[in-house]
């Protein structure tokens, strides 16, 4: 009777395996994913930042995500001014203090600091056969910023699950309370006046709307190819509230390109993006993967992107792998994008120095090593360096600012440590 | 000759150009695939587009902060002050 009913237990969880159905142990697991990641630019930005990632089988074929990340960063960032031949002195975003910049260096704002705590929810729940449902909640709090988002997405598989659609739409809720308050915008920064930068207001706000289609194809039994096509409308407050634009002189003389005053810059309040991306995966004869992405960007301020994305992971033996990777990127210059202004001329309405928005390349080349032989015990190691470059030296440069860097490159460590296993 | 470009309807035509090209991938895509019993290799956890998530978390943080675009692959918030 013992016997039969061990025979009736082991038949059971065999045909349970055979049909794909998870066991009572498999309900009560939980796919840990952690990482690590330090970044850091030199004189510039360090941030670290540690992710715990949870994922659970709730029943057959849906599951729950969650996700927690912190992020904290110090150091400095460029405030969009011009370097002078003289001592600068600026006002912190405060307001309350002050900061001094060398002569012929880049100004660069020293209170930059923060740190993020962000929380997201995953809900993956199959409602036909041959549809899935996705839902997402996501929450981001940090000094001055504080985020809400939440999103619906639907997979359809057709074509015996060869080819799947998706379509999906976000809405996402910020709200801005810039250090000391936003500054006027197109006003100017002088740390000799009391006050000295005027304020509109305390707290902004924005809102993100994204729409998102895409397919997946499986093309035959080793590659497969993705196509998304997402638009995007933000719509508020999209000023950087600490970048500045310098206002330099442009009589003829010793003092051209001196900077005479500093004033806060002024971004269009709507913005449209568009993108299509694309990706190719295969793995090959001798089970290495490659994989190739390519997205085009485009949007009503004028920016246009390309970014390139290779990987090809290198199996080697008893689970281990090595993964060069490597990412191009460039970009146009938004249209109310300038390196400085003239003294004398109209100020324009809406303008901007912030150097991510002007015309630059950005290469990433980076190598992952791992172990992913044990889904109870998956890690890895990446190292990547991130360089970002535009024009130093533009045409429209005049006086002493002919002999200054006006676009400094950004180079970048990144070090991320993941480790992987079920609980 | 002066020539005014605006940005705003230089937009429009660039998304009607993207519409199309992604109509015209989607049709292609057509006709190709496999057999149930074809889907090993597709089975693999690495073969997943979406394998490797908190690298491409982490990769979309970075790049969201340091440059002017974002998403595609997912949506384009970035959820975070940095840009």
């Amino acid at each position: 009777m013992q016997l039969k009913r061990k025979l009736t237990g082991a038949l059971s969880l065999a045909s349970c395996s055979l049909l794909g159905l998870p066991t009572a142990q498999a309900e009560s697991q939980w796919d840990i994913e952690t990482a690590v990641m330090y970044y850091s630019e030199k004189d510039r930005v360090t941030a670290i930042e540690p992710i715990l990632g949870m994922k659970k089988e709730l029943s057959d074929d849906e599951f729950l995500k969650l996700k927690f990340t912190l992020d904290s960063l110090t150091g400095a960032s460029a405030s969009g001014a011009v370097p002078s031949t003289q001592v600068q002195t600026f006002s912190t975003p405060s307001g309350n203090d002050t900061y001094v910049v060398a002569a012929n260096e880049t100004p660069l704002d020293p209170t930059f600091f923060d740190t993020r705590a962000q929380f997201s929810l995953g809900w993956d729940k199959p409602i036909k056969r041959t549809l899935r449902r996705n839902l997402g909640f996501n929450i981001s709090k940090e000094y001055d910023f504080t985020s809400i988002a939440g999103n619906a997405s639907w997979t359809w598989d057709t074509n015996l699950r060869n080819t799947s659609y998706t379509i999906g739409a976000n809405i996402e809720l910020d709200w801005i309370e810039p250090e000391g308050g936003a500054p006027l915008p197109l006003s100017s920064q002088d740390p000799d006046s009391s006050p000295p930068i005027l304020r509109d207001g305390d707290s902004k706000q924005k809102q993100v709307y994204d729409l998102l289609l895409g397919v997946t194809q499986i093309i035959d039994r080793s590659s497969l190819v993705q196509f998304n096509l997402s638009l995007s409308l933000a719509d508020g407050y999209l000023n950087d509230p600490y970048k500045l634009v310098s206002v330099v002189d442009s009589t003829a003389g010793p003092n051209e390109g001196e900077p005479v005053d500093q004033i806060y810059e002024n971004r269009p309040d709507t913005r449209q993006r568009s993108a299509l991306y694309s990706r190719y995966k295969k793995q090959l004869t001798n089970r290495d993967i490659f994989s190739i992405s390519y997205r085009f960007m485009s949007d009503d301020w004028g920016i246009d992107s390309h970014t390139v994305d290779v990987s090809y992971r290198w199996r080697l033996n008893n689970g281990y792998f090595i993964q060069p990777g490597i990412r191009y990127y460039e970009q146009s210059a938004a249209h109310f994008y300038r390196y400085f202004l003239l003294d004398g001329d109209a100020i324009p309405g809406t303008v901007t120095a912030d150097y991510r928005l002007g015309e630059l390349t950005t290469q990433t080349i980076g190598v992952k090593f791992g172990y992913s032989g044990n889904k109870n015990n998956n890690w890895s190691i990446r190292l990547e360096r991130y360089t970002q470059s535009g024009e130093s030296h533009p045409d429209v440069a005049i006086g002493q600012l002919v002999n200054q860097n006006l676009y400094p490159d950004v180079d970048a460590t990144i070090i991320q440590f993941n480790y992987a296993f079920l609980w | 000759m002066i020539t005014i470009i605006n940005p705003v309807s230089s937009f429009h035509r660039r998304f009607q150009y993207l519409a199309l090209v992604s109509v015209l991938l989607l049709a292609s895509c057509s006709g190709l695939g496999v057999k149930p019993w074809q889907r090993d290799i597709h089975a693999q956890q690495e073969m997943a587009m979406d394998a490797d998530s908190l690298d491409i978390a982490v990769d979309a943080h970075i790049y969201f902060s340091k440059e002017a675009s974002s998403g595609g692959q997912g949506f384009a918030g970035g959820g975070c002050g940095c840009n």
